[in-house]
């Protein structure tokens, strides 16, 4: 009899299926390949895409968000955030914009995820604090 | 004269408006407060958006670029800074904007996409001190996404809604300690990959049938005691322990914004606090729809953006005099048992129906293996199997049209029943 070793919950989409990996490291529970293809990943190398915002100046906006064009190792998140803080943007940004290349060597690329348009004056003074 | 306005341009406003475009109408206008298209989406900027709808997954505003561009293809006239006072029974709207102040337009239709808003500490009654530091996560994730303003250091999450999860995940990653979320029911609010993908990963305890019992802190918190509470929701004394915080983010349910609603005097559904609509999305009164958020509160985007395009389409056949017609049978659904609503509540029959009509509904408690059972009477007339089902996850079921032409009865009774083992 196989014991199930570790149940996760599936994040490669909203459905949140319940997996189980056995002690033969068999997986089950999954509805899709991608589902399986997690599993696998999730016990050898977890990883993540990292979204999270830039600062911008000059823009109708102070920060621009961003994210990792592909997942990056669990691991490496939170140094991928120091990376992240150091950036500062000038409007205006364009959406999908390579702003840090082959993040910590992952192979993996900080993009921007929207446009910032360059503030008119009278708007940035209003939203100065 | 406008062919259609729509008030609100977040996801469900966009689509609607696109869709009617498509559908061949002139005149178009998007009312929006904001300064921008796109509503909550742009300060949602994690990714997992548009599984569903574009097979790809987008953050927030990446999803909400996709429609203001498409939008930006068509005639559709959009209104920035421009909120809508009144909607009439009569279709005429009347909105004030910082570029044309006060205005009163008249429509041949209108679609109702005001979205939802956060509930708030005072819709709660939690005892204790009014300092500052308590925010909705929602409010908190604008301060830190958009406006670039770090909210706090040590943070206690009340409720388990997916924007407090989410914000979970975002306060750490900025360098915040997430102490605790604490959720009154035994269930989580929120999506289970939210549960994964922020609080485990981050090792983040969710204490749940817990709810805070105290806030101390003078002019900013300094810390809240939470409490196991009973089946009744009631504290259980003695199981009180302190986290020592300095913000508290509210995750406690969302409220669809239906002020304009009420006031054109539309029948509102108390169970969905959203209007009540028909398979095309149309309120009791002709000519004015709704879809999104401020229907009911979905789980996903992309379910949005199709009831949008439902609205949408189907405003565009009403003003072309090609909808609602008079011979249509009216067949209601009625939740019963584990389902706490459907939407739509009312389906409209022409007899010569083809396809399937969407139907949403949510469950009350924790469900594994159970069957939606959908019945005319006692004649069980469609059945769908799910793995499980959760109040926090909203379930979606596809009514096949011709089954429907059958049914006797002015209503169809759908309940979910365990699937015997």
């Amino acid at each position: 009899m196989k014991e199930i070793i570790r149940e996760m919950i599936c994040i490669v989409c909203p459905n949140g299926c319940r997996l189980t990996v056995d002690d033969s490291g068999e997986i089950g529970g999954y509805q899709c390949e991608r589902g399986l293809g997690y599993a696998r990943d999730e016990t050898v190398n977890p990883t993540r895409v990292l979204t999270s915002t830039v600062r911008v100046i000059g823009g109708v906006h102070r920060r621009c968000p961003v994210k990792t064009d592909r997942p990056v190792p669990k691991g490496l998140l939170m140094k991928a955030m120091e990376r992240v803080n150091a950036v500062e943007l000038t409007a205006p940004v364009e959406c999908g914009q390579i702003i840090l290349g082959n993040l910590l060597g992952t192979e993996s690329n900080l993009v921007t995820t929207r446009e910032i348009g360059r503030a008119k004056e009278i708007i940035s003074e209003a939203q100065a604090p | 004269m406008y062919d259609l306005i729509v008030v609100g341009g977040g996801p469900a406003g966009l689509a609607a408006a696109r869709a009617a475009a498509e559908e061949g109408l002139q005149k178009i206008l998007i009312a929006e407060r904001d300064g921008e298209p796109g509503g909550i989406l742009n300060q949602c900027i994690h990714n997992g958006f548009g599984l569903h709808y574009f097979k790809e997954e987008l953050t927030g505003p990446e999803y909400a670029l996709r429609f203001v561009r498409m939008i930006q293809k068509t005639q559709v006239e959009m209104k920035l800074d421009t909120m809508v006072l009144d909607v009439r029974p009569d279709l005429t709207v009347s909105m004030i904007g910082r570029a044309e102040g006060y205005q009163v337009h008249e429509a041949r239709s209108v679609v109702l996409a005001m979205g939802c808003r956060e509930r708030t500490r005072g819709a709660l009654a939690i005892p204790g001190a009014r300092p500052a530091g308590i925010l909705t996560a929602g409010t908190a994730q604008r301060y830190v996404n958009v406006e670039g303003y770090m909210v706090g250091r040590r943070v206690v999450i009340l409720g388990s809604g997916d924007i407090g999860l989410i914000m979970a995940r975002r306060m750490t990653l900025e360098g915040a300690k997430v102490l605790a979320c604490v959720e009154i029911m035994p269930y989580s609010g929120g999506l289970a990959r939210n549960i994964a993908q922020c609080l485990h990963d981050n090792d983040i305890p969710l204490y749940l049938s817990h709810t805070l019992v105290d806030i101390r802190g003078r002019d900013r918190v300094e810390g809240v005691t939470a409490a196991k509470v009973d089946d009744l929701k009631n504290p259980v004394p003695g199981t009180e322990f302190t986290l020592d915080c300095d913000t508290i983010l509210l995750s406690v349910g969302l409220i669809p914004e239906n002020e304009l609603t009420r006031k054109a005097g539309i029948s509102m559904d108390e169970r969905t606090r959203g209007a009540y609509v028909f398979d095309n999305m149309e309120t009791t009164t002709p000519g004015i729809f709704a879809c999104g958020n401020v229907v009911h509160v979905h789980d996903l985007v992309d379910y949005v953006t199709l009831e949008g395009e439902r609205a949408g389409r189907a405003a565009a056949a009403y003003v072309n005099g090609g909808c609602g017609s008079a011979d249509a049978r009216t067949i209601a659904l009625r939740a019963d048992g584990d389902v706490s609503y459907t939407v739509p509540q009312y389906l409209r029959l022409s007899g010569e129906d083809a396809g399937s009509v969407p139907v949403f509904f949510r469950v009350r408690r924790n469900i594994v293996e159970g069957t939606v059972v959908v019945r005319d009477g006692d004649e069980k007339v469609a059945a769908f199997t799910r793995k499980h089902m959760s109040p926090g996850e909203m379930e979606r079921i596809a009514l096949p049209l011709r089954l429907l032409g059958r049914v006797r009865a002015g209503e169809l009774s759908i309940t979910v029943e365990k699937v015997a083992s």
